[in-house]
């Protein structure tokens, strides 16, 4: 399965932090068309293409920018570019190395929606990303395609980078929101949603960066056209990525819908050593993990539900045979607990005890009821919670529980009989 | 910390400190790009900190007046946030990433050396205030790993012997520049706080 490169041209070893090499090529070319379209036509054209969002939940774009009320209140566009998922690396690329493409999306996305303040949110940890982003956006003041009347149209926006502060919970949308608002990353109660009750109480749309990158590919190729590289209801390309334990480790773009093992084998070059799987995380550390029986799932939102996992950010980490499952579990759960909010008990609570009892298996201290006990407190965070970080930190624990059984009990008699 | 442990600092009223005119200049351009003050808290505090070395109770106090907001507001925000120091860092702040994909390619060798290397433990200051040790999550560079950030820049690919001269050269430097600024008992930022150090 060879690449299909859109979004990501690395390959082309052009400098796209300067605003003339991306001009060059092609760059701010459907401006002209977005001002012929209108805002609705926009919003049209990205429904018509059935983009779902690329943060990880995999909702439809056009439909959530639908939302926003129509009562003349400020409107604001918010860029979740706060990157922290276990196992990512796909915003990154974007921002420290082709910074005007997101730029460029947020452009017609907030004309679309009738936005003219934009803040892009970066995670604390990404000093290269705040620093190229800002200075991207700093050259598009200068050439007039941010701030007032740009280009002439009539149309103002003012785009401002936030910088996170450690916080993985503020990749939530509701917590991102508190957080510009210089507030602890606590998540709100939905509803109501940012739509209608965003970001300093007015309206806002949270899009995460790669979702916005792809906005000015879906007007160049036309909606039908980019649809049609992915699979049915999920469409496009998408950056995958690939990590852990494989020969060639990497970020690539390829149709949403191909096959996992392509992007492990081909792509990836295969597992460290020419050795088995173990176990494979599809798209960062909040999804239940799979075994290797399950890696030819074509990766895209649906199929992965449908082996009971998530695409998540389709930044696959490969576990090979051999790895101690229970020092993963460790590393899994103590990052769940150091970055739950704390708002709700049985995510703090949980989260805790989770790791706690996965350090007693590390430790030998705890035999195999302690699984069950696990499974237990998982599904006591499932579904009682503010937000998806509950289930962030049950569900991968609960996948491992279940699957692995066997390894784990193996890794138990080995400490224990030690 | 918990904020109420704030009190037991040493007081240092915000009078006695204040900011650069570069700075309350930045400040001044941050208020413009939210419609509430405290919108700029974060970016503020980030500033200070960059100033001052780290957040003493001081700090904050100098902070809630410049933003016109609550100490209360301003504690509640900082104590949020690991990226927010409540207390003073080494001059090298090493930040080793110990999650999935590094610890699959051995992350956790690179913390037994710097262990070996620095004498402290993750969470640890060395006395002289040029290093802080830690173990953090993720820094999403996973296909580079084992990763690693200090102060603001990414190491990438990092072995253990890598490890061992990026450090080497930090002693060096380390040796030439003296603690951070904030560092107890260094230069105006004051005394307390040699609580967390370890030697
Ligand atoms: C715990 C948690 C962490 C999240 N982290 C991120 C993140 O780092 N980046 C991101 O874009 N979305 C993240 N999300 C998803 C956002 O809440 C939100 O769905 C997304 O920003 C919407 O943008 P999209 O529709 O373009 O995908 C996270 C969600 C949860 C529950
Ligand atoms: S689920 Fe966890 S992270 Fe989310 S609001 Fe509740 S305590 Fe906070
Ligand atoms: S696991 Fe270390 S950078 Fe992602």
């Amino acid at each position: 399965m060879p690449e299909q490169r859109i979004l990501l041209r690395r390959h082309l070893g052009v400098d796209f932090t300067k605003l003339d090499n991306y001009l060059k090529h092609g760059g701010f070319q459907m401006w002209k068309r977005v001002m012929e379209l209108g805002p609705d036509g926009v919003i049209a054209e990205v429904k018509t293409s059935g983009l779902r969002g690329r943060g990880g939940a995999g909702f439809p774009t056009g439909v959530k920018w639908g939302f926003l009320p129509k009562d003349g209140r400020t409107r604001y566009l918010v860029v979740n570019a706060d990157e922290g998922e276990p196992g990512t690396f796909k915003d990154r690329y974007f921002l420290e190395e082709d910074p005007f493409r997101q730029l460029e999306g947020i452009l017609y996305s907030a004309y679309a929606i009738g936005a003219h303040v934009c803040y892009i949110y970066i995670r604390g940890e990404y000093w290269n990303s705040k620093a190229v982003t800002d200075d991207a956006i700093q050259q598009l003041y200068k050439a007039g395609w941010l701030g007032k009347n740009i280009q002439g149209s009539g149309f103002d926006l003012d785009v401002y980078v936030h910088s996170g502060a450690g916080a993985y919970i503020c990749g939530e949308e509701t917590a991102l929101i508190e957080s510009i608002e210089g507030k602890p990353g606590m998540p709100r109660l939905k509803p109501p949603f940012p739509a209608n009750f965003g970001v300093f109480g007015m309206p806002t749309i949270v899009n995460n960066t790669e979702t916005l990158a792809a906005v000015p590919v879906i007007l160049e190729m036309g909606p039908e056209q980019w649809s049609a590289l992915g699979s049915p209801r999920n469409g496009g390309t998408k950056l995958m990525g690939v990590s852990g334990h494989v020969k060639k480790p990497g970020l690539f773009e390829v149709p949403m819908g191909t096959p996992m093992r392509e992007i492990i084998y081909e792509l990836g070059g295969g597992v460290l050593d020419d050795k088995e799987i173990l176990a494979v995380i599809p798209g960062g550390s909040s999804c239940p993990f799979l075994t290797k029986d399950e890696i030819d799932v074509p990766m895209d939102f649906d199929a992965l539900k449908g082996v009971g996992s998530m695409l998540g950010t389709a930044c696959i980490t490969v576990i090979a045979e051999g790895t101690d499952l229970i020092k993963v579990m460790c590393r899994v759960a103590k990052f769940y607990q150091h970055e739950s909010c704390g708002q709700c008990t049985p995510c703090r609570q949980g989260t805790g005890w989770i790791h706690a009892i996965c350090q007693k298996l590390d430790s030998g201290a705890a035999g195999p009821e302690a699984i069950d006990l696990l499974i237990d407190a998982c599904n006591q965070i499932d579904g009682n919670t503010i937000c998806a970080h509950g289930e962030a930190a049950a569900w991968p624990i609960r996948s491992i529980c279940k699957k692995f059984r066997p390894q784990l009990e193996a890794a138990i008699r080995a400490r224990t009989a030690a | 910390m918990a904020a109420h442990e704030m009190d037991h600092d040493t007081q240092s009223p915000h009078e006695d400190l204040s900011f650069s005119s570069a700075t309350q200049a930045k400040i001044t351009e941050l208020l413009t790009r939210y419609p509430r003050k405290q919108g700029a808290l974060i970016p503020t505090l980030f500033l200070a900190q960059d100033e001052f070395g780290w957040l003493k109770p001081g700090t904050m106090e100098l902070v809630a007046h410049t933003l016109e907001l609550p100490v209360t507001t301003v504690l509640a925000t900082a104590m949020f946030y690991t990226m927010l120091y409540k207390t003073p860092h080494g001059r090298f702040h090493i930040q080793i990433c110990t999650n999935v994909s590094c610890f699959l390619l051995g992350a956790d060798d690179l913390v037994a050396a710097a262990r070996e290397v620095l004498g402290i433990a993750p969470g640890e200051t060395s006395a002289d205030g040029l290093f802080t040790l830690e173990q953090v999550q993720c820094l999403c560079a996973c296909e580079r790993a084992p990763t690693l950030q200090i102060n603001k820049k990414d190491y990438f690919n990092v072995t253990p012997t890598k490890m061992r001269e990026i450090l080497a050269d930090m002693q060096k430097e380390g040796a030439r520049l003296g603690p951070s600024v904030g560092w107890p008992g260094h230069a105006h930022v004051g005394q307390s706080h040699g609580g967390h150090s370890h030697a």
